[in-house]
């Protein structure tokens, strides 16, 4: 349960502040999937920033699962985003000089897991993401595809409860980006939170609920249940 | 995240960065080579001066006439008086003092000596029996001044003379002349090659007596003596000093040499000077660090976004200062262990090379080459490091 209330968040940009998050309010339940869209420099990537950790309000309450973030440390925040939260990235942000099978690890390792079971981790995550043939290439050697699905395998490794995709399939043809939402969308059937961050309106379109966003604030909230 | 796994994650990323590991990892290297290389030149410079040194006796004390004056003028120069002769008497006297083992009065001169149809120069040492054991000298066979032969006229030659004048027979019984006297070769010396610029195996030695009797004098050169126990040269000095005063009808007219101050003198000098070679090397190594903590730096720059994403899917602040942190000491590191072998070999060849030197780097310049390259590349790497712990997660993300 993501419960955000009355955030605010002010970039300076010379001297003119930008409000970049401006007075919101959201609440999103355990298990939903949501999309976020709005032309550029509406808030969007600020707001899942801030739902994943990386950013902090300038004003306001967040509560994760009961928990209220506004307060805790950085050590405690890095904590929660290992364990609860996985990213996805448009340019996919794998390491350049590790395999595979190695991006698909490093949460492990960050976690503190023994070699073993991490092996063994990797091992069943590589065969869900139809990348066994591929554990050992580097990112140069893998198609986009193939990248994007290594970065979701890194992103579900550890289970996390949300999973935060920021333009998913901008760096893919039309055909791969539907194969990596797929993936993304069976995460979400198997009760993860997903929250897409988009500005391609086809793509939006398939979630459950869709966020318009413009200038820092949210215009439209609209659920579609015939899912 | 475990310290095992930071430091193996941080060594797959120097391997993965190959040239600029090599480079930096050869600039650690160098440096700590130069400090084991040149303090090894040093210290053998310093053991090899102090060898020739001490080969030339044991708690040694050298008595010779007059005084070195160091402030006032000297009186005696101006009214063209010299100082007193050495004699044999203060040579006596001083062999009944406790502190001394032995002595040997000494002269020393040119004379012509012949024998077999064969002519030549030589330097004559006139002493007792005392002056080969004194001076470390070795009779290959023979005696010299054995009990019973003191006042005999005889000769010890050393191991070239004997070889140039007697190439096929035995030296040993054999009549020669040396100056106008004839003398019977009673022992012929080891050969020992040039210690301190003098070579034992060109001299011959005959009894004191004789050997006043040959330079018409009855004044010594120098006598050397031989302190019972290292304790005792200070005493020893002070004793001869007095002893010398009062024969000489209480004029301090001797100076006394004592080879441990020498020793000490030579050591202390030596010492400094390989310490000053260190500290010059050293500054390589600091020259190093700042190439580490520019690397680093660049490394940092070109992994930000990596930096950001290693905190977006959980690493704390920590993990990545120790991640950057462990990078630098295993460069440091490598070049500090490559540096001592690299540093080790240069001073076998150099020992190798010039035999004489004994170019072992001390264990304290190896150690302290090694701790400081860790050190500078240690300090060096925690600038960086907390650098890139501070940068903010989603501005490091967006960098390409």
């Amino acid at each position: 349960m993501i419960r955000l209330t009355d955030i605010n968040r002010i970039f300076q940009m010379g001297d003119q502040a930008v409000h970049a998050l401006n007075h919101i309010d959201l609440r999103i339940a355990s298990g939903e999937y949501v999309s976020v869209m709005g032309p550029s420099g509406s808030g969007k990537s600020t707001l899942l920033n801030i739902i994943g950790l990386l950013d902090k309000p300038d004003s306001g309450r967040y509560e994760l699962d009961d928990r209220l973030i506004t307060d805790l440390s950085e050590d405690e925040l890095a904590q929660i985003r290992r364990e609860k939260i996985g990213f996805v990235f448009q340019s996919f942000h794998l390491i350049p000089r590790l395999t595979a099978a190695e991006n698909i690890e490093l949460p492990l390792i960050l976690s503190g897991m023994p070699p073993e079971q991490r092996q063994i981790r990797v091992n069943d995550a590589l065969q869900a993401f139809e990348l066994q043939q591929r554990a050992h290439h580097r990112p140069a050697e893998l198609s986009g595809g193939q990248r994007q699905r290594v970065a979701i395998a890194r992103a579900t490794i550890m289970q996390p409860s949300v999973i935060l995709a920021d333009e998913p399939t901008g760096n893919l043809d039309h055909q791969i980006g539907a194969e990596v939402m797929l993936l993304l969308e069976a995460l979400h059937h198997r009760g993860t939170t997903l929250i897409v961050v988009t500005h391609d309106r086809e793509l939006g379109a398939r979630a459950h609920r869709q966020i318009g966003m413009r200038d820092g604030r949210i215009l439209t909230d609209q659920d579609n249940d015939t899912h | 995240m475990t310290l095992i796994d930071t430091l193996q994650t941080s060594f797959k990323t120097v391997v993965s960065y190959r040239i600029r590991s090599l480079l930096i990892i050869l600039a650690m290297a160098l440096g700590v080579a130069a400090v084991v290389i040149l303090t090894a030149i040093g210290d053998g410079a310093r053991n090899y001066v102090i060898n020739q040194f001490s080969s030339i006796g044991t708690n040694l004390l050298v008595v010779l006439p007059g005084r070195a004056e160091t402030s006032g003028s000297f009186l005696g120069a101006v009214l063209g008086q010299t100082p007193r002769d050495l004699t044999l008497k203060d040579a006596q006297l001083i062999g009944r003092l406790p502190y001394v083992r032995r002595y040997a009065p000494l002269n020393v001169g040119e004379a012509e000596l012949s024998a077999a149809n064969r002519l030549r120069e030589v330097t004559v040492l006139g002493s007792n029996a005392n002056l080969i054991p004194i001076r470390h000298m070795k009779l290959a066979q023979g005696s010299f001044m054995a009990p019973g032969t003191e006042n005999n006229a005889q000769i010890v030659l050393g191991a070239k003379i004997a070889r140039e004048f007697f190439p096929h027979t035995q030296a040993i019984g054999q009549r020669v002349r040396l100056g106008d006297s004839r003398f019977l070769v009673s022992g012929v010396l080891t050969a020992q090659g040039e210690t301190m610029g003098f070579n034992t195996d060109e001299i011959v030695i005959i009894p004191i007596d004789f050997a006043q009797t040959l330079f018409n004098t009855t004044s010594l050169f120098r006598i050397l003596i031989e302190a019972k126990n290292h304790s005792d040269i200070e005493p020893a000095k002070r004793a001869i000093l007095a002893t010398l005063k009062q024969s000489h009808d209480g004029e301090e007219d001797t100076t006394v040499i004592t080879q441990d101050a020498i020793l000490a003198t030579f050591d202390k000098i030596l010492q400094a000077l390989t310490l000053a070679v260190a500290g010059i090397a050293a500054i390589s190594l600091i020259v190093a660090g700042i190439l580490v903590m520019n690397v680093m730096l660049i490394a940092i720059n070109q992994r930000t976004a990596e930096i950001g994403l290693l905190k977006a899917i959980g690493a704390t602040s920590g993990d990545i200062r120790r991640l950057f942190f462990a990078e630098a000491v295993w460069l440091s590191l490598v070049g500090a262990v490559l540096g001592f072998l690299l540093g080790q070999f240069g001073s076998l060849l150099l020992r190798l090379t010039f035999p004489q030197l004994p170019a072992w780097a001390p264990a304290w310049a190896s150690v302290a080459g090694i701790l400081v390259a860790l050190a500078t590349g240690v300090l060096a790497s925690l600038f960086p490091a907390n650098r890139a712990a501070r940068l903010d997660a989603v501005k490091a993300l967006g960098k390409k």
